[in-house]
């Protein structure tokens, strides 16, 4: 057997097994409460009409929302990302950074490796840093539900300022970088 | 004539008040139809990865919607408003900018919560600074962040998120 093919079925088992961590805690969780609300039965109404208006504001948006999730991860493959980054540079890698950074293609540490990858094709720093933040705080699914908790105008000015900081933020540290790593070169020619 | 015209009142006050819902539904729709024209084994696929999705982040929500109704059932608003609130000022923003860093939760999740915040008194600029620290700044994922990305990028990816976190919850405090 390759080694690949036991560290991916190594991966299945340990995703298996923070699942049924997962629910097991749930579980707890539910019997926790139902125990504090029978203490406190004064306030178990409150608590699950709160809960309940909850649960329902979310479950109308959720399914939508994993629907996104579904069909983004089908149909541009991380491939994909990988490949348009790479090339482009300027205000046009900045965009395509924050594009492709906000498609939902998974969790944060999937990013590291991939900008790891993308910097040694020779990808800018400051493109770098925009992407991963990009993908940290802006994916587009999430923001259909922050516009449902939130309100549209919250989310749209949270993410045109996030956006504009980030793009700031990109830069600043590639500046940062640079200027420091020319100093270290400096030091070294003169020993 | 009379009841066509109250019938009609309600009707569009369902519409304004479940807009959003009715909008992003609408639109999903019809991309998985499109998505079903295209391919269908593809849109298979991805209907199998929502539900996998979907089922893994359930045990995250129920706990968060118990703990939702919790924190606006027993705390009164009070008391949230004095430590996250108009009057908390700075340190409000502050707090919640450290809670955001610190505490590693799905954002989807982070919403309905910074929503309960909202309506138990928290101040706007709290809520959108627990929100951007909570994606931006990562405690937990540090080591990780370290060892792929070295030292220097990530101290200073992290410390600048910050910062322009609180800036960002400041601004949108003026602005709303």
């Amino acid at each position: 057997m390759k080694p690949v093919e036991i560290s991916k079925s190594n991966e299945k088992i340990k995703q298996k097994k923070s699942l049924i961590r997962d629910y097991i805690i749930m579980g707890a969780v539910i019997v926790a409460a139902a125990v504090a609300l029978l203490i406190f039965t004064d306030k178990s109404g409150p608590v699950l009409s709160v809960s309940k208006n909850y649960f329902l504001d979310l479950i109308m948006i959720l399914p939508a929302v994993m629907i996104i999730i579904g069909l983004f991860s089908v149909w541009i493959p991380k491939e994909m990302v990988v490949k348009y980054m790479g090339k482009t540079s300027g205000i046009k890698g900045i965009f395509f950074s924050i594009a492709l950074g906000m498609l939902p293609t998974g969790p944060l540490y999937i990013a590291f490796p991939m900008a790891i990858a993308l910097l040694k094709k020779g990808a800018k720093i400051s493109n770098i840093i925009i992407f991963i933040s990009a993908w940290a705080c802006i994916k587009l699914p999430q923001e259909l539900v922050e516009i449902q908790f939130l309100g549209i105008e919250f989310t749209f000015l949270r993410l045109a300022l996030t956006i504009t900081f980030v793009v700031i933020m990109g830069i600043l540290i590639e500046k940062i970088i640079d200027f420091t790593d020319k100093k270290k070169i400096k030091v070294e020619e003169r020993v | 004539m009379f009841i066509t015209y109250y019938y009609l009142t309600k009707m569009l006050a369902f519409i304004k008040s479940y807009l959003t819902v009715i909008v992003i539904n609408l639109i999903v729709f019809i991309w998985l139809i499109f998505s079903v024209v295209k391919n269908k084994s593809k849109t298979k696929e991805s209907l199998k990865i929502a539900l996998k999705t979907f089922f893994k982040t359930l045990p995250m929500i129920i706990i968060i919607i118990i703990f939702i109704g919790f924190l606006l059932g027993f705390l009164p608003p009070d008391i949230i408003s004095k430590v996250v609130g108009e009057q908390a000022g700075f340190l409000g923003i502050l707090v919640t900018a450290v809670l955001g860093s610190v505490l590693f939760l799905p954002a989807l999740i982070s919403f309905p919560l910074a929503a309960s915040l909202l309506k138990g008194g928290a101040s706007i600029m709290s809520v959108a600074a627990f929100i951007t620290t909570l994606t931006m700044v990562g405690i937990v994922t540090l080591p990780l962040e370290i060892k792929e990305m070295g030292k220097k990028i990530t101290i200073l990816r992290n410390v600048f998120s910050f910062v322009f976190a609180i800036i960002i919850a400041l601004i949108m405090g003026v602005i709303l």
